[in-house]
């Protein structure tokens, strides 16, 4: 009851589209032949617990291998989670029996980084946008659905004429309009955007993130963005959650956690982002994190990030890994320096 | 000035993508004018269809023109040579005719490596896909299946069940389908296991696709090239292996003539029929290096680097 009180919730009042609860996906490490025995996990996402309010966008961020995809994934049931909860409008999706998790797929899609990898080389991009269509019967009669699959690709900003063409004749950043398409076909309410610009183009990256936004503000859709360049997360997001190690270690407004950052680790992030100035940037302190990152299959033992932090003290080492607390209305960190003081 | 710079500014965002202004061809139709554009596989295909042609149609007219049959012997006519008395490729050591015994010959090798290699894809396929995509408790036994079938000596086994059931063609089958499909199978299962991870499966799981729509929607199509590769390797090993199973006396029993059979026989009369060995020998050989080179040929016309549309 304490655990869930504690949680990242919103303030009451506001109107929240999805609450992730307590969210683990752990990979099990197994052995043996036929009958299998777990010998480890790789705590891909390790109790993670955050709200997501209608109609705004949340960055996701942290370092490759945090746990940010996973957390998109699991939380769309691409991966089962391990345990937790996630409520989507309200309704239990770890649970859900597969016809009723089939029709909740209407409501919640997910964009992909590698445009690349994320569009079958083997079919026409119209086929790959009205394929949702067919599995969930929506637009039945042909023509109707060739019509809306055309009006689709021009939303997008591609020509409705390469509706017969192949993916591979298209560039990374008509590629990510495709897959923009076609997680739009089923006019979904929430989208998680699985790093959706990181393999562009810089100039393509501001094309694709505009349309994003032109999207959400006609639409009225809701982003979970998972990005890792920081500046982009600043541009487009709402409020901002940053992951360590499986763990969320901090979460808020944006604005609040860039010029304000709580926890050790966000401030080094921060401190990584160069600024296009170049007397600020001659006086740019960075933080230097020592070390790697530790395996997520053996975290250390206290908090997760006592290996590396430049300010940790005694309790980090054998107190158990901190809660996310909120600080200040609306701001969120996990750390033991933040809480004792 | 300024203004001509605005606008070449502007064309250069426009041809992002450089996208080709003819029609969109399918992956498939555009492997197949590759294929055909490549004139050694070209030729190796025609080779191939012209012979299984002449193996299937051809014995009947050859019969009642040349008045020969594949069964009947004639001890007067030994070891004729080529062109002699109606001959056109001589007679064996029982005076039978060379020609038709190498069309019905045919006939029974090339079936046997099309409907061995068939049954082997069919299957390996099968299996690969359903342990790659399902893994689990189902992947552990196929996988062990495979390992421990694939580490006995398959000469061994084939020994054994040729003694047991002296082999009609139709056993030979089943029998070198049985021995034959490990290797496909691993191969699909690598295949199907990289692919189950790939980007575009879960972007159809997100929208709700089933199992049965993964794999042969998403997953089958993408596994196919590498499979129609590996079947005409496989049917030209076919055809070599036959020979290697006559000559050890395990395959098919005479005197129902295969190719390889036809060559075994030969070796006793290399001084007095040498032209028993070199025709039966041509033929393995011209089909083996047929089903080869169209197996290369369409590794090139299939390979997905190779640039869409690009002129050799």
């Amino acid at each position: 009851m304490e655990k869930s009180k504690s949680a990242a919730t919103a303030q009451s009042g506001s109107d929240v589209i999805l609450s992730v609860r307590n969210l683990k996906k752990h990979f099990p490490i197994t052995s043996g032949f036929i009958i299998q025995r777990q010998v480890g996990a790789v705590r891909a996402v390790d109790d993670v617990s955050f709200d997501v309010i209608r109609g705004e966008t949340l960055g996701l961020v942290g370092e490759s291998g945090c746990g940010k995809s996973t957390t998109g994934r699991a939380i769309l049931q691409l991966h089962k989670p391990t345990a937790g909860n996630v409520l989507f409008e309200g309704k239990e999706l770890t649970t859900m029996a597969p016809p009723d998790m089939r029709r909740m797929r209407r409501q919640m899609q997910i964009i992909f980084q590698d445009p690349f990898a994320s569009l079958n080389p083997r079919m026409t991009v119209g086929s790959i946008i009205s394929e949702p269509l067919q599995i969930h019967n929506i637009y039945p009669n042909k023509t109707e659905r060739q019509d809306f699959v055309e009006s689709l690709l021009q939303r997008v900003g591609l020509n409705p004429y390469f509706i017969n063409r192949y993916p591979h004749e298209f560039s990374g950043g008509q590629r990510q309009r495709i897959g923009i398409a076609r997680a739009l076909a089923l006019s979904p309410s929430f989208i998680v955007c699985d790093e959706p610009i990181s393999a562009l183009d810089v100039s393509i990256q501001a094309q694709v993130v505009n349309l994003l936004e032109d999207l959400q503000q006609e639409l009225g859709l809701t982003y979970l963005f998972i990005a890792h360049d920081l500046s982009m997360v600043r541009h487009i997001c709402d409020r901002v959650a940053v992951m360590y190690l499986g763990k969320i270690v901090e979460l808020g407004r944006t604005d609040e956690v860039y010029d304000n950052p709580l926890h050790p680790y966000t401030q080094a992030l921060l401190s990584a982002v160069p600024v296009p100035d170049p007397t600020v940037e001659e006086k740019r302190q960075r933080i230097i994190i020592r070390g790697d990152l530790p395996s997520p299959a053996n975290p250390p033992l206290g908090c997760n990030f006592n290996t590396r932090c430049p300010v940790e003290f005694e309790l980090c080492h054998h107190a158990p890994d901190p809660e996310l607390i909120e600080v200040t209305p609306g701001h969120w960190a996990a750390c033991h320096r933040v809480t004792q003081y | 000035m300024d203004h001509s710079l605005k606008n070449s500014q502007v064309a250069q965002l426009d041809t992002e993508g450089d996208i080709p202004k003819t029609s969109s061809r399918s992956f498939w139709l555009d492997a197949i004018l590759q294929f055909l554009r490549d004139k050694l596989s070209l030729f190796a295909l025609s080779t191939l269809v012209f012979l299984t042609l002449v193996c299937v149609l051809a014995p009947p007219f050859v019969e009642n023109q040349l008045g020969v049959d594949v069964e009947r012997t004639n001890t007067k006519a030994r070891f004729f040579a080529p062109l002699t008395d109606g001959h056109f490729l001589g007679t064996d050591e029982y005076g039978r005719d060379q020609l038709i015994r190498l069309l019905y010959g045919g006939r029974i090798s090339l079936a046997i490596a099309y409907s061995a290699s068939f049954m082997i894809i069919a299957i390996g396929v099968t299996l690969g896909l359903v342990s790659g995509f399902y893994g689990g408790w189902i992947d552990d036994v196929i996988t062990w299946v495979v390992n421990t079938l694939s580490s006995m000596p398959p000469l061994f086994i084939l020994l054994i069940v040729s003694a047991l059931w002296s082999p009609s063609p139709q056993i030979l089958v089943i029998i070198l389908a049985l021995l034959g499909w490990f290797g496909t199978c691993r191969l699909v299962r690598g295949e199907v296991l990289s692919l189950k991870e790939r980007d575009y499966i879960l972007a159809a799981k997100a929208v709700g696709a089933s199992n049965f729509r993964l794999i042969f929607i998403h997953i089958f199509p993408n596994v196919l090239s590498l499979v129609i590769v590996t079947g005409s390797i496989i049917a030209g090993n076919l055809i070599l292996l036959e020979s290697g199973l006559s000559y050890l006396g395990l395959g098919v029993q005479p005197p129902t003539p295969t190719w390889g059979n036809m060559l075994t026989d030969a070796r006793n009369f290399l001084v007095t029929g040498i032209h028993l060995i070199v025709f039966p020998g041509i033929l393995i050989m011209i089909t083996v290096l047929c089903f080869y080179l169209i197996g290369d040929g369409l590794r090139d016309a299939l390979d997905p680097r190779r640039k869409y549309g690009e002129k050799k």
